[in-house]
């Protein structure tokens, strides 16, 4: 009798562990979370995050499971979503908008046997939390390189999200090669306040063409700013993802983000139990940089440089910032031979010299 | 054949019988829906509805973030459905809760103590002091600031109505946009974060005691704004149904004509409802910008000011109604979250979800003001 309910007892009590999933299995996927600020077919920013999720659930197989909710505000939404994960048995998450730090950082106090990698944030509060982010500004130096060397009017048109350091140095960026190439080039910048909203982009880049644009170059996430050029007849680059499909004949090539090698390289950390915070800014040497394919109108001779110049800045021989370069009002910023730090790009509030108006403030 | 007939006067009974009509309608819809995209509809409906509520795992943390995500939807709801009651459209909460937390937001920020300060004199410090001495009164200043932030934003469409006879829907609807211009210039300028190492968006106000809004009690998601929330519902009740003001505010929406001879002044009344409304929506902003948002950003607005009005009227316009509603539109965004994640169901289901809900409800006031007769025989022509 006494026998039996024990037995019972512990039958019990392995049942309830096991149905509490108190009861770790060796062979339990390790679950990775995700939070995107748009939806996952905005073709964009969020979109190039999901698709690196993608490629982690192929890499992994059943060693990792993910899951993910799209369009999430910050603040309390963000906050709230990352601890329901969390609850529900998500080990690692990927916070994937500058604007989720402090609830990254609230999370992250909570709950610290979790990892949290949060892109293009600048808040660590707590040792769980890591950092990541971009040089998307080697990607502008080759656009503009070839915006340069093909625009026949000399007026580059620039759509812009907000007037902050990633899009003020993108600018810098492009238009420093564009120069460097053609001294006679001209970049018009529209500031459109958003990161996504393909009207606004639209009516900009309509605007920009009416002011003589041939070329235009975006810094916000939706496909409108291609797809009006090749309706117009110009050149575009598209942002983010492989815009081709959305206008075949002028798109040029895209600034890709690859996030895939850095959330496998992680993931795999974190498996192997290595995982620690840390704070990395990667380039096109490191693989979170590409471009999609060059397309058949860029002229042979203009394609080899954007190639040597990929090469070159993949290399480490060639940064995009590297002196002698002036401020707009003709203050020394570098001098000859010396590259920017990156707390000068990281907080660049200025436009070089011959760019012409002001960034907003 | 079905016949419909008015009725004499709206079914009470309908009336209040029609939004949970509406809720079991969503949640059969809502079922094929999710089973057309391949999820279980059964799981998607529970994890919705009761999960937050009732699962172990979640419900803990579930329950009080509840009144988080309720509060500011009822506060801004009970403002809109008196207005609503009088025929009067204010469409731009989202634009008043913009701009109080904006108000709120910069009153704080005027005060924030900058660290300490050195005294010096030919370069040496004579003394450092502290420029923030407790300040109890700046809560209380930011309140009054959004409530007039939201205040003068509502007062816009309702002296251009009465002056100018413009329509208030639309006026009220593009200040929004006007206040999101706003709002994204204030976060990448005059209230950017110093400190924030050229990012957008202001300092974080949860980390200056003075300003912020943190739970009143630990863990239960209580915090002024519902506190503040519940007054305005106490408020919108004795108003709508104890006071004058509420039964011209009423007699204007249903009978225009006699509130004129009742001595109804229809300009007064437009810039009433158009300011409460407004009032209500910019303390909404502010609780919000100094609790669960924390800052200032340039997507500091999230929609509260337009699923209010969704709220507004599954609960009848009436301030116990709305109550309801805002907990159960709440609730349809946490399960809603879970969904996401844990059934893979994409964020745009779940707002088709919460859109069938007002959908089905305005279907279904049908009802309330016509019956429903069987007519066997075709009247002779």
């Amino acid at each position: 009798m006494k026998r039996r309910q024990l037995l019972a007892g512990t039958a019990l009590a392995l049942g309830l562990a096991s149905a509490l999933g108190t009861v770790a299995l060796a062979d339990d996927p390790l679950q990775v979370g995700f939070i995107y600020i748009g939806p996952v077919g905005d073709h964009g920013w969020t979109y190039t995050h999901d698709q690196a999720r993608l490629a982690v659930e192929e890499h992994f197989g059943d060693a990792v499971s993910t899951t993910y909710v799209e369009s999430v505000p910050y603040g309390a939404d963000a906050e709230r979503v990352m601890s329901q994960m969390i609850l529900s048995g998500v080990d690692m998450v990927f916070a994937t908008s500058f604007g989720y730090g402090p609830d990254v950082n609230a999370v992250a106090g909570r709950f610290p046997d979790v990892a949290f990698e949060h892109a293009t944030g600048y808040i660590q509060e707590h040792p769980n939390v890591s950092l990541y982010n971009a040089r998307f500004y080697e990607g502008r130096a080759v656009i503009g390189h070839i915006a340069g060397r093909m625009t026949e009017t000399n007026t580059v048109g620039y759509i812009a999200s907000f007037p902050i350091p990633e899009v003020v140095m993108g600018i810098n960026s492009a238009y420093l090669h564009a120069r460097a190439v053609n001294p006679d080039v001209n970049f018009r910048v529209v500031w459109v306040y958003s990161w996504y909203d393909p009207a606004q982009e639209a009516a900009a880049a309509e605007a920009l063409i009416e002011q003589g644009a041939d070329i235009l170059m975006q810094h916000t996430d939706s496909t409108a700013p291609v797809t009006v050029a090749q309706d117009r007849g110009i050149l575009a680059f598209g942002q983010a993802s492989d815009m081709t499909a959305f206008a075949p004949e002028s798109h040029l090539t895209a600034i890709l983000d690859e996030w895939a090698p850095y959330y496998i390289e992680r993931i795999q950390a974190r498996l192997d139990g290595t995982w620690e915070a840390g704070n990395v800014w990667h380039g096109i040497g490191d693989g979170m940089v590409g471009f999609a394919p060059l397309n058949e109108r860029i002229p042979a001779d203009v394609r080899e440089e954007a190639e040597g110049m990929i090469e070159a800045i993949a290399a480490g021989e060639y940064h995009p910032f590297t002196g002698p370069i002036n401020r707009q009002d003709g203050t020394p910023w570098l001098e000859e031979g010396e590259t920017a730090p990156d707390g000068d790009l990281l907080g660049m509030g200025f436009y070089v010299e011959g760019m012409t108006g002001d960034v907003p403030n | 054949m079905l016949r419909l007939e008015k009725r004499p006067q709206p079914s009470r009974a309908w009336i209040w019988a029609t939004p949970l009509l509406a809720v079991a309608l969503t949640m059969i819809a809502g079922g094929v829906l999710f089973a057309l995209l391949g999820k279980d509809p059964l799981a998607a409906i529970r994890m919705i509805f009761w999960d937050p509520l009732f699962s172990p795992q979640y419900a803990s943390y579930s329950r009080p973030q509840l009144l988080v995500k309720a509060a500011p939807l009822i506060l801004i709801a009970v403002g809109l459905a008196i207005g609503f009651r009088a025929n009067i459209w204010n469409i731009g909460a989202e634009g008043q809760y913009i701009i109080g937390a904006l108000f709120a937001a910069s009153v704080a920020l005027i005060f924030f103590p900058s660290g300490p300060a050195d005294v010096r004199i030919f370069g040496r410090v004579l003394f450092s002091y502290d420029v923030a001495p407790a300040r109890w009164w700046l809560f209380p200043a930011m309140i009054l600031a959004g409530a007039l932030g939201g205040l003068l934003w509502g007062l816009i469409p309702a002296i251009l109505k009465t002056r100018f006879n413009t329509n208030e829907i639309l006026v009220s609807l593009l200040l929004v946009y006007v206040a999101e211009k706003l709002l994204a210039a204030a976060a990448v300028s005059w209230l950017r974060n110093p400190t924030g190492a050229g990012f957008p968006g202001s300092r974080n106000l949860s980390q200056f005691a003075e300003a912020a809004n943190h739970e009143l009690i630990a863990n239960t998601g209580m915090h002024w704004g519902v506190v503040a929330a519940f007054i305005a519902v106490i408020f919108g009740y004795v108003l709508l149904q104890r006071h004058m003001l509420g039964f011209h505010v009423r007699l204007a929406g249903q009978a225009p004509r006699a509130a004129r001879f009742a001595g109804v002044a229809p300009a007064r009344l437009v810039l009433f409802c158009l300011g409460i409304s407004g009032l209500l929506a910019g303390l909404a902003g502010m609780f919000e910008v100094a609790g669960p948002a924390r800052m200032i950003s340039i997507d500091f607005n999230t929609g509260y000011g337009f699923t209010a009005i969704i709220v507004a009227f599954l609960g009848r316009l009436h301030p116990v109604g709305i109550v309801l509603a805002g907990l159960l539109m709440a609730l349809t965004y946490i399960g809603g979250e879970l969904a996401q994640f844990r059934l893979g169901l994409p964020s745009a289901a779940i707002q088709v979800f919460q859109g069938m809900l007002l959908f089905f409800l305005l279907a279904l006031d049908m009802l309330s003001n016509y019956r429903i007769r069987l007519a066997w025989k075709e009247a002779a022509p």
